[in-house]
């Protein structure tokens, strides 16, 4: 049996928004098969990964921690893919963005106001677009291949995290362990009241929202989609294509830097020499599960934080090792890539002899 | 110490010149797999895990190769028959190896490995200093520099060398003259597997032979970078390799002389001199666009 493409007169908007489900169905099943290699029940696997988690409020609180940086980075990265920009540095971006953030309740404590934490989301926005922007301005001057420059920085900005938490910003009086001294706080990311959810979380609905406006409904959003889909066109259109480099990077790396400070600021409360379990890498699964769309990307970003809390959850209930979660995580990718095939293309089966009669259409 | 640093830099520019030959192989032909950081972590582990369980370091060698292949096979199912797009899915390939790998390898950490022996070759080895650092290394030293030939020769030499480029720079035509440009890809995408789970089982049976999570450390990327630095040809990969080999061994021979740098520095240096030399070749503008596969990364579908 051979599997032929054959191209459908125009996108499938069923299969546009088919194929997400079937991609996290068809990670469900593998993730089955993967607990009953490892000899345990794959239906309370899956049950306690993927489900119990969003049953028990202390989890689901937990999920939304998680959700909110892969939603914010992720919203940003949209704007890179959508016109054609390969920005896969968001994690380091996410780390310079949290330093910083961090430099001011580090380098001035007594620096405590009302003011005192829109500073330091200020001063993360823009070490992230810097950030960024390296692997922008090197393409759009010297033309060089943003994909290896953005992911090279990502090691370099974990490793001045980790000079700075044991060097220069190591807290005085923490004993010698690589860690900051914790925030003040006016320098901490405050919860809901009645609530144990961060601020984060409605900071991202909002940013996510306005996204989709800009996308959706302003010329910016317009040309950020051409340029995606026709340069050639887009040039025609006035659209300058380098600038548009600069700025999808640019708003992706503050959006990154953001979540960064936002993590160290409510969740963690100081700097550690790591902050990220790889939000940065994963928000790209995210950013790709929903559809580049940002209210796709809101539903992403909760299957994927599910991903996270759910490891944990095997791991104490069953005593599987959490990083099946990773596993999960990049089976769920290559799912959703395969399956967005079917927008575009219809699969034949063909049989041997490849006689239209015999073939099956999907 | 000459000798010394001599022989740490070939240990060190060992696994990227074989990944990155590999990944020349299939760029060339048209396919960027940006997958080699993954297929390469799980030739390390596999490798590692079959030499502990059989005490074979020649099984785990052959294992990692398999798994290489294992991983590429997946890419270029989705890359050249589902037509996904080739950079989304080489970082998920990535993204699964470096998962897989943690899952496997959980049982190997700290577990003392076998190290590859050193290949002794009478009345050479035993010539003073070019005997330990040419003729003292082990088998896959020489592999590396063996497949570098067969690749140079098989690319430039041979007609179905000259399929696979006429594949790279033009898939429309060679589909027209009849070749099947899917057959030949996922043929050079299998070998670019195999060199990477190869390149990997260096990593954990060779260069440090014991199981350390992410232990390859970015190093498939820099094997990308590499191939972009040579400029698609296979014997400057050889020089692109030693010379990062270089300056990853700094770190450690800073330390012996004591300069006072931060280490973080000293080990950021392999990626910023990354950074430096994609700038440099893409700059220059001539030296790029003679040798770059023309259909690099393009999908193909054929019209019936």
């Amino acid at each position: 049996m051979r599997v032929e493409l054959v191209k459908r007169k125009e996108r499938s908007r069923k299969m546009a928004l088919l194929s997400p489900l079937i991609a996290v169905g068809l990670t469900a099943i593998a993730a089955g098969i993967i607990f009953s290699i490892s000899g345990h029940n794959p239906l309370s696997g899956l049950y306690k990964f993927f489900i119990e988690p969003l049953t028990q409020e202390w989890s689901f609180n937990a999920t939304i921690a998680k959700a909110t940086p892969l939603i914010l980075i992720a919203c940003g990265l949209s704007v890179c893919y959508l016109s054609n920009n390969w920005n896969i540095g968001a994690e380091g971006q996410f780390i310079v963005g949290a330093l910083f953030g961090s430099a001011l309740p580090i380098l001035m404590p007594e620096f405590e106001n009302a003011a005192t934490l829109p500073l330091m989301m200020v001063f993360g926005m823009i070490g992230g677009a810097l950030w960024a922007l390296i692997p922008a301005l090197l393409k759009t001057r010297f033309n060089t291949n943003e994909i290896l420059t953005s992911l090279m920085l990502v090691y370099v900005a974990s490793l001045l995290l980790d000079y700075l938490v044991r060097g220069p910003w190591r807290d005085p009086g923490g004993y010698n362990f690589p860690e900051s001294a914790l925030f003040s706080d006016a320098a901490t990311l405050s919860t809901i009241p009645g609530t144990s959810i961060s601020f984060a979380a409605p900071i991202t609905l909002i940013v996510a929202i306005v996204l989709a406006v800009v996308l959706g409904k302003t010329l910016k959003g317009f040309e950020i989609r051409v340029m995606g889909e026709s340069p050639r066109a887009g040039g025609f259109a006035g659209f300058s294509a380098r600038k548009l480099t600069l700025f999808s990077f640019a708003t992706a790396g503050a959006l990154a830097g953001l979540a960064g400070t936002m993590e160290v600021s409510g969740a963690l409360n100081q700097l550690l020499p790591t902050i990220s379990p790889g939000y940065g890498f994963t928000a790209i699964i995210v950013a790709f599960l929903g559809r580049l769309n940002p209210f796709g990307i809101i539903v992403a970003g909760f299957v994927l934080a599910l991903s996270y809390i759910g490891g944990e959850a095997v791991q104490s209930a069953m005593g599987v090792s959490n990083k099946i979660a990773s596993v999960i995580q990049g089976l769920l990718l290559f799912f959703v890539l395969a399956c967005d095939t079917l927008i575009l293309y219809r699969v034949r089966f063909v049989g041997q002899r490849g006689s239209a009669g015999e073939a099956s259409h999907v | 110490m000459f000798e010394a640093v001599l022989l740490t830099i070939i240990t060190a520019a060992t696994p990227l010149l074989i990944a990155a030959i590999g990944e020349l192989v299939v760029e060339r032909s048209g396919v960027l797999n940006l997958g080699v950081e993954g297929m390469m972590i799980m030739g390390a582990v596999v490798g590692f895990a079959v030499a502990n369980q059989t005490g074979s370091g020649t099984l785990g060698v052959i294992a990692a190769i398999a798994a290489g292949m294992a991983m590429s096979a997946l890419f270029g199912f989705l890359v050249l028959v589902l037509v996904t797009n080739q950079v989304a899915t080489g970082l998920a390939l990535t993204i699964l190896g470096i998962g897989f790998s943690g899952l496997i390898g959980e049982a190997f950490i700290g577990i003392p490995g076998l190290k590859l022996p050193d290949l002794y070759i009478p009345g050479l080895s035993d010539i003073p200093f070019i005997g330990p650092v040419f003729f003292q290394q082990d088998a896959l030293v020489y592999i590396s520099f063996a497949l570098v030939i067969a690749v140079a020769y098989f690319l430039f030499r041979t007609r179905l060398g000259l399929v696979l480029r006429s594949v790279g720079d033009n898939h429309g035509s060679a589909h027209a003259l009849g070749y099947s440009v899917i057959r030949i890809r996922f043929a050079a995408v299998l070998f670019g597997g195999a060199c990477a789970g190869l390149a990997g089982a260096y990593m954990s049976l060779a260069y440090t032979p014991q199981w350390v999570e992410n232990m390859t450390a970015g190093r498939g990327w820099i094997a990308l970078a590499l191939v972009v630095f040579s400029s698609w040809l296979p014997l400057r990969v050889v020089i692109g390799a030693y010379l990062f080999g270089a300056v990853s061994v700094l770190n450690l021979h800073a330390q012996a002389v004591e300069l006072d740098i931060p280490s973080q520095l000293l080990s950021s240096l392999p990626y910023l001199a990354t950074i430096l030399v994609l700038v440099l070749i893409s700059a220059n503008r001539r030296l790029t666009l003679v040798n770059t596969p023309a259909c690099l990364g393009k999908p193909f579908v054929p019209d019936r």
